[in-house]
């Protein structure tokens, strides 16, 4: 089919570069410079889509974001799927493969249309929730039909091949919308050396001038627009963004832009030199001042049947033409309440179609686009308007009668004019939903009957937004904004000519959104108010008459502008038809709150590049290649990858952490300790420090020593423990929990800071410089011994001591300290060392049996030991003697230290608090479920009252038998009684509660 | 008995050690040379790191730190205090807190030369073994540098001197402009690998050349 | 996304870099173990939640790592003042009554 719409001459389009694309499956033709509805309407399709509720044919209406229903599927492959995709913002490459959004089962076949007429009268508005809200359980099987139906796109089921990225950017001044306004503003920022970026969403910059009749300077507006941004392009400190959608405006002028990088280039990025290209980014704006030149979006007018497709809005009408040398169709009826839509009739004619009359709403408009009009002939009907179009997939005839704009009423007779194309206008939207992201409530102002923008701090709107129509005024508001963004941000501003422009002038526009109808709304045929949403006047009528009064409440009642275009041509017209039903005014109505994103985007867009493995920081150790080397088995811990256990050939998991665990029992293990928190204190207040911040008592540890803490919150909540060492009277070496790094320090800078600036001490985190490997084990002093200038013996180096010395070579600090009851040295190096000391000890640890061990194993053998891990046996609401760590308590010391106080309170004296226990179930080979809750009546039936949970359990090879920890209501009363655990699946498992510390109570196995 | 226990953590020569980018592999596609790379990234690896902790108000300390180290204490956020040519910089963290960065080798002796000097409160602590440098040089390491940290990068605002500690990836980095067109990050040990092959990645489409 | 000034690197940064710590001057009694168990639930768990200003504590995380103090419009988002710990706000609820009292003496 050949582009019967296209023109042969003019436009924006190269006709040297005609482009093949497939919509519906069906192959057409157009050319580089179009969007796809450019294309679409060139090639004569008139229906894009059916509608969301009632499977109503529908056409293309706009040209721009504000498009309701050619909202298609993009993507030649099932990877590179992109779902609601405007096709009015979509540029045309070759190749391009697009369908309708909302086309099940077939957009040109009418098999949805009988279920969407039959639908359609059971579905008024507030149907869903009335009808399938009740039963709710019946909602989920509803919502899968009815989901299908409406068609809100699909995501890809393939791995999308494309890449996406974020970038932040800081300037004086961003510049929104690159039309007249906007360029002007951003010509005066520019010239003064301000830092600018200016953003347009469109393929081309220049926003209306690119489709305006008035010459600029003598010559075609979009001369003037090239030689514009000829001029920013070469200035060094501003950044042009076309393509890029503005989407979020947040606090204190923090912009998000959506730039689309290559998706006008082909449906995946093409590569550039060979390398990948960013498909999408991000721009993530602090601007010093922003320059709101949005413009405004046409109104369309609210009469019968004008979803048909052939119904348009006035100014499309006029950028197909001019863009893009399109005529979408052959006779227009314009209907309209204002001189500027009167362009839209006289560029058809000009383009060589017939306009078969202008209706105009007003009595006597008068005028210069209306007398020109009238000087080439154009019929124009006053007083009166389009009440409707008839026409099932295409506009037919438009009916036409005089009408009482005040009484909302038709007057006198119907006239059916016979047409293919309605165009209406129904006045000028500011764009304000940017604004309106801020929390700034949009203000109404009769003058223009429109609202614009409230008063954002930063903020300078400027042309169509700011209420400011005429071309020349628009250019002027441009240059102001631009001098007030310089004298804000502290540039003096360079003087610059205003372009000359014809002044036109226009008549008073008629304040008309919907048109009266010789029948009452209700029974007229559908006045569609919101294209996307089905939304109709009747229905925001009915929604007013059940008592919705609230335009929230109006717009949750009747989906009012809850499709992916937000509602932008409708939500004027659905709140002047609720405040005429109201008895209200516009403003007493006032408008619904706009939300980012202005426009959809896509994952990948949000994603950027924090994904696939850049998702989330991984921290490795110094040891992490040998780890790797040797088959580890990974855990995430915080961010930290921890070997979890090291199978060894066919081993499973449980085979692999009973052998790692007995290696450690019998002969000697290794664990990689790096990722423990380590934070060196210095300081003449280091250990009063320490006493305030620590549970236990810090004074009389000798130099040489070491200690377990534990450290609470100020509510006497356990939040951290670890063991810290007395490197010199004024110098301690502490470790924190794996995850718990980073906020211990915090802590500790947050109490030194702003409670005891006086204690003279100073703390860093040195994690990541020492390299932590424990040698855990019977022969850890042989093995030791052999690579060691330190004297091991158990006089010279005792339990809980550390020495320096040297390692394999390389010095060290050694700590006699033990996680899991064995005999074991933890030796700490600085990291850069840390291989060759671990090698070493590999190469003379073999006639050892000296066996790597994970977390796993580590978790087993500290629980048989009934030592707690923190986040794990503790939540937050554990107590040191709820963990029977009374021991760890120093109520005698003189400060009362952080959680003290907390510990004697009511509730953390109640006796029937969860209490740490041992469990020991009766079946030894049953490993209960962590988690798991606990009753102490195996008769009872849900709900029955739960007294605990399991916070650790295992299989310990060691003692033979499974086994767990739990806190338990009241626990250490407990002991030697039995409880049950019901599980999901019905069974119940009964265990005896038993002392938490299954192996060596009395530690001799480490003080050897 | 003593007050502290300072010690040369580094084994004698000849000893093998393994920056924190040992284990690291470059998975993107690199340019062939320099000269056709946006971003030349080079690793400094091996650097002595110190913490310096004190009162800046403190006139002795100032002076101290300046005899020790052979450049001036930095007294406010941004300007780093550098000398290219013996390799010694200071830079500020913070109102009492500072990071030295002295030649390979060089940080006990640096720690020793300090405590000799400095009396009173203040804290040198040894952060060698989990710290590095990358340096970024070429036209597109601004470029890089954006897509990277919330700070602004802008000459204006960063001029060639400056150092500042920001948010980079979803870790943190320390942010150094050392000349025109050559920048340095100062990274974590264990945050080395992501944030290396991050800036690789951020570095693709505008050619990456990796120096050794 | 807030910018906010830190008052320890005397620049604007962006809120990534910061953490909020909830209500500025919670004052932690001086005898804690003098302090009435209510005294204390007070001082461990109540927090103001006003609508307007509010004196918070933030931390710059990624940056200088000091605690300080913003007097921040819960409705507005504004932040008025940033100023360090230990210090005290300027712009208060208090501040500004009275201004306005004084405005209408003047009048
Ligand atoms: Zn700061």
């Amino acid at each position: 089919m050949s582009q019967r719409n296209r023109l042969d001459k003019g436009g924006r389009i190269d006709r040297s570069r005609p482009l093949r694309f497939t919509f519906n499956g069906v192959g057409y033709q157009g050319f580089a410079g179009d969007t796809l509805a450019a294309a679409l309407l060139a090639n004569g399709v008139d229906i894009v889509n059916r509608s969301f509720k009632y499977a109503r044919v529908r056409g293309i209406v706009a040209a721009g974001a504000e498009e309701p229903n050619a909202v298609v599927q993009l993507g030649a492959t099932e990877a590179s799927q992109v779902p609601n995709v405007r096709a009015t913002q979509q540029a045309l490459y070759d190749g391009l493969v697009a369908g309708s959004t909302n086309g099940w089962p077939n957009v040109d076949r009418d098999l949805m249309g009988v279920i969407g007429k039959v639908g359609g009268k059971f579905m008024p508005p507030g149907f869903y929730y009335k009808t399938f809200m009740s039963p709710a359980s019946m909602w989920p099987k509803y919502e899968k039909y009815i989901r299908k139906a409406a068609g809100l796109g699909r995501s890809p089921k393939e791995r999308d091949p494309d890449i996406y990225d974020h970038i932040n950017h800081h300037c004086d001044v961003l510049v929104i919308g690159a039309g007249p306004a906007g360029l002007a503003a951003a010509l005066v920022a520019g010239r003064a050396g301000a830092r600018v970026i200016v953003c347009d969403e469109q393929e081309e910059m220049g926003g209306s001038l690119l489709d305006s009749r008035e010459p600029v300077d003598g010559h075609p507006a979009a001369d003037w627009v090239a030689a514009v941004l000829r001029e920013l392009a070469a200035m060094p400190e501003v950044r042009l963004l076309p393509r890029t959608t503005a989407n979020g405006y947040h606090d204190h002028n923090f912009v998000t832009l959506h730039e689309r990088r290559t998706e006008h280039l082909a449906d995946i990025a093409p590569l550039q030199d060979g390398r990948r290209a960013v498909r999408a980014r991000m721009h993530r704006v602090r601007a010093g001042q922003v320059i709101l030149a949005t413009g405004t979006h046409e109104r369309p007018l609210v009469y019968a049947n004008n979803d048909v497709p052939g119904n348009m809005i006035a100014g499309a009408v006029s950028t197909y033409i001019h863009r893009y040398a399109v005529v979408p169709g052959q006779r227009l009826v314009l209907s309209t309440s204002n001189d500027h839509a009167y362009r839209a009739a006289l560029d058809w004619r000009e383009a060589g179609r017939e306009v078969v009359a202008i209706v105009d709403a007003r009595e006597n408009p008068d005028g210069d686009l209306v007398a020109e009009a009238r000087k080439r002939g154009i019929r124009i009907i006053t007083g009166s308007a389009v009440i409707e179009t008839r026409g099932s997939r295409r506009v037919s005839s438009a009916l036409v009668a005089k009408i009482d704009v005040v009484g909302f009423k038709v007057r006198g007779s119907v006239e059916e004019l016979a047409c293919d194309t309605v165009a209406s206008s129904g006045g000028y939207s500011p764009v304000v939903h940017l604004a309106a992201h801020t929390g700034a409530r949009p203000e109404w102002r009769a003058d223009i009957l429109g609202f614009v923008p409230g008063k954002v701090k930063g903020m300078i709107p400027a042309g169509g937004v700011n209420g400011v129509m005429a071309l020349a005024e628009v250019l002027a508001d441009g240059v102001e904004a631009g001098c007030r963004a310089l004298m804000e941000t502290g540039y003096k501003a360079v003087a610059v000519r205003l372009p000359e422009v014809r002044k036109v002038r226009e008549g008073k526009a008629a304040a008309l959104y919907q048109v009266p109808h010789v029948k009452p709304a209700m029974r007229a045929p559908k006045q569609f108010v919101d294209q996307q949403n089905d939304v109709t006047a009747a229905g925001i009528e009915l929604a007013t008459r059940e008592g919705f009064e609230s335009i929230e409440h109006v717009k949750r009642y009747t989906g009012m502008g809850f499709g992916t275009d937000q509602g932008k041509l409708g939500n004027i017209n659905g709140m002047a038809i609720a405040a005429r039903c109201l008895g209200q005014t516009i403003p007493e109505t006032g408008t619904t709150v706009f939300r980012p994103n202005y426009t959809p985007i896509t994952f990948g867009a949000i994603a950027g590049r924090h994904c696939r493995e850049f998702f989330d920081p991984r921290r490795y150790t110094a040891l992490h290649a040998w780890h790797v080397e040797h088959g580890a088995k990974f855990e995430e811990v915080g961010q930290w990858m921890r070997p979890w256990y090291f199978p060894r050939g066919n081993e499973t998991m449980h085979e692999a952490v009973q052998r790692e665990c007995r290696a450690v029992r019998e002969n000697v293990g290794i664990l990689d300790a790096s990722t423990l928190g380590k934070i060196e204190i210095q300081g003449k207040d280091a250990r009063e420090f320490l006493n305030r911040l620590y549970t236990n008592a810090w004074t009389k540890l000798d130099v040489g020593k070491a200690r377990y803490g534990l450290m609470c919150k100020d509510d006497g909540m356990v939040m951290d423990d670890g063991v810290t060492a007395c490197l010199g009277e004024n110098h301690f070496h502490m470790t924190t929990t794996t995850g718990g790094a980073a906020a211990v320090l915090d802590w500790m800078e947050m109490w030194h800071q702003t409670e005891w600036p006086e204690l003279e001490v100073y703390f860093n985190s040195v994690t990541d410089h020492w390299a932590a490997m424990a040698l855990n084990g019977p022969n850890a002093r042989k093995l030791l011994a052999e690579l060691t200038d330190i004297d091991l013996s158990r006089e010279k180096f005792g339990f809980m001591d550390w020495r320096e010395g040297t390692v394999a070579g390389v010095p060290a600090r050694v700590f006699r300290i033990s996680f899991t009851g064995e005999l074991s040295y933890e030796i700490n190096v600085q990291a850069n060392h840390a291989m060759q000391v671990w090698k070493a000890l590999f190469e003379k640890g073999e006639k050892y049996g000296l066996t790597p061990y994970g977390t796993e194993t580590m978790h087993v053998l500290r629980a048989e030991k009934g030592f707690i891990i923190i986040g794990q046996d503790t939540d937050g609401s554990v107590t040191p003697e709820d963990l029977g760590m009374q021991w760890c308590v120093g109520y005698k010391k003189p400060y009362s230290w952080i959680g003290r106080r907390a510990l004697t309170r009511p509730d953390t004296k109640r006796a029937d608090r969860k209490q740490l226990v041992g469990l020991k179930p009766l079946d030894s080979k049953m490993v209960l479920d962590e988690g798991a809750q606990i009753v102490l009546d195996k008769t009872l039936t849900i709900p029955m009252p739960m007294v605990g949970h399991v916070t650790s359990s295992y299989f310990s090879p060691t003692l033979g038998h499974s086994f767990a920890l739990a806190l338990l209501k009241g626990g250490s009363q407990r002991i030697g009684q039995t409880v049950y655990l019901p599980m999901a699946d019905g069974r119940v498992h009964a265990a005896e509660v038993v002392s938490p510390v299954f192996y060596d109570p009395n530690g001799e196995r480490h003080h050897v | 008995m003593s007050d502290l226990s300072i010690f040369d953590v580094n084994p004698a020569a000849g000893a093998k050690s393994e920056s924190p980018l040992a284990m690291t592999r470059v998975t993107v596609a690199t340019v062939a040379s320099p000269a056709k790379a946006g971003v030349v990234v080079r690793e400094h690896a091996f650097q002595g790191h110190l913490i310096l902790r004190g009162r800046a108000t403190d006139d002795q300390f100032r002076a101290g730190v300046e005899q020790a180290l052979g450049v001036p204490l930095p007294l406010k956020m941004g300007p780093l205090s550098r000398d290219e040519a013996r390799g010694v910089s200071i830079q500020w963290m913070s109102p009492d807190e500072w990071l030295v960065i002295v030649p390979a080798g060089r940080e006990f002796a640096t720690e020793n030369r300090l405590r000799e000097v400095l009396s009173g409160h203040y804290a040198v602590m040894n952060v060698s073994g989990g710290q590095t440098v990358l340096e970024l040089s070429g036209p597109a390491v601004r470029d890089v540098l954006m897509k990277s940290t919330p700070y602004d990068v802008h000459p204006r605002n960063f001029p060639v001197g400056k150092a500042v500690s920001s948010v980079f990836a979803k870790s943190s980095a320390i942010i150094r402009r050392v000349a025109e067109d050559r920048w340095e990050l100062v990274i974590r040990r264990s945050f080395a690998d992501y944030l290396y092959r991050w800036v690789l990645d951020a570095s693709e489409e505008f050619g990456v050349y990796v120096a050794s | 996304m807030l910018h906010i000034y830190c008052p320890y690197c005397e620049e604007y940064r962006e809120e990534e870099e910061f953490r909020p710590k909830g209500e500025a001057h919670i004052a932690r009694p001086a005898e804690p173990e003098a302090t009435s168990d209510e005294a204390w639930g007070d001082y461990l768990f109540f927090r103001k939640n006003p609508r307007g200003l509010h004196h918070e504590q933030w931390y710059h995380a990624a940056g200088c790592r000091k605690f300080f103090n913003a007097t921040r419009d819960t409705v507005s988002y504004q932040i008025l003042e940033t100023y360090k710990a230990g210090q005290q706000p300027t712009v208060t609820a208090a501040a500004r009554a009275a201004q306005a009292a004084g405005k209408g003496v003047a009048k």
